[in-house]
């Protein structure tokens, strides 16, 4: 359900900050042809108005903004920082791993969901993401029993 | 038994959290309605609900409420969850 895009990975990058880190993933939902350039910052937005609540587990933020029209097709990207980011959370600073999440709908977007909660409920998978050098290391922890639906795009 | 998963959205976040709070709840042998909603509706949402799910941001937004506001840290720990929901229900 959630399509994942080898140009939506970037790894080993640095973010100055929290909007660094947000803008990044924004760039790669970007990349992979998901979303156009204002839902990056539409995702910081989120958090500017809401608080650092994105960070949904120790080390890892979950970035998203509503469905909107600079979204393209449903997909996620993913970031890893050399550097971990404070975003402000009260338990799970700091974060090394940004997924970025652009929906159609909000209901679409539910089995997507559930699957990505079967990923992170091994809580290997954050650590795993935020030491992979590569795609392949990547593509690995999405897949699991499951989780069919990462599919792959070029 | 009706329970409400808030974020900010709506979207990503809140229903992550409904898909864990029903895998705690099927652990725990409970039977309950959970919906996934966004801070802004969350005063007819969670009407009647007797717990809200959400995140520490969220807590003072939720205004006054007679359900059990339980903090997830860590949306990912259904053990958390798990005992967090048993704590409030059982």
């Amino acid at each position: 359900m959630l399509a994942l895009s080898d140009a939506g990975i970037l790894l080993g990058r640095t973010a100055a900050d929290w909007r660094g880190a947000v803008l990044l993933a924004g760039e790669g939902l970007e990349a992979a042809g998901f979303a156009a350039a204002p839902y990056g910052q539409r995702m910081v937005g989120m958090v500017e108005e809401f608080g650092a609540y994105i960070v949904i587990a120790p080390g890892l933020a979950l970035a998203h903004a509503r469905p909107g029209p600079d979204v393209v097709t449903s997909g996620m990207s993913v970031v890893t920082l050399t550097e971990p980011v404070v975003f402000g959370h009260p338990y799970n600073d700091p974060v090394s791993v940004v997924l970025g999440l652009a929906v159609i709908t909000a209901d679409e977007h539910v089995a997507g969901i559930a699957e990505l909660a079967n990923v992170f409920n091994d809580s290997s998978a954050i650590g795993r993401l935020a030491a992979a050098r590569s795609v392949a290391d990547v593509r690995a922890v999405f897949d699991v029993p499951g989780v069919s639906s990462f599919r792959e795009r070029h | 038994m009706k329970i409400v998963a808030i974020c900010g959205a709506g979207v990503g976040t809140s229903g992550i959290l409904k898909v864990n709070a029903e895998r705690a709840l099927a652990r725990l042998d409970i039977e309950a309605e959970v919906s996934a909603t966004d801070v802004a509706s969350v005063a007819i949402a969670a009407a009647d609900a007797q717990v809200i799910l959400t995140s520490p941001e969220f807590v003072d937004r939720l205004g006054k409420t007679n359900a059990d506001v339980i903090v997830v840290q860590n949306y990912f720990d259904v053990d958390e969850l798990t005992a967090k929901l048993e704590a409030a229900l059982g």
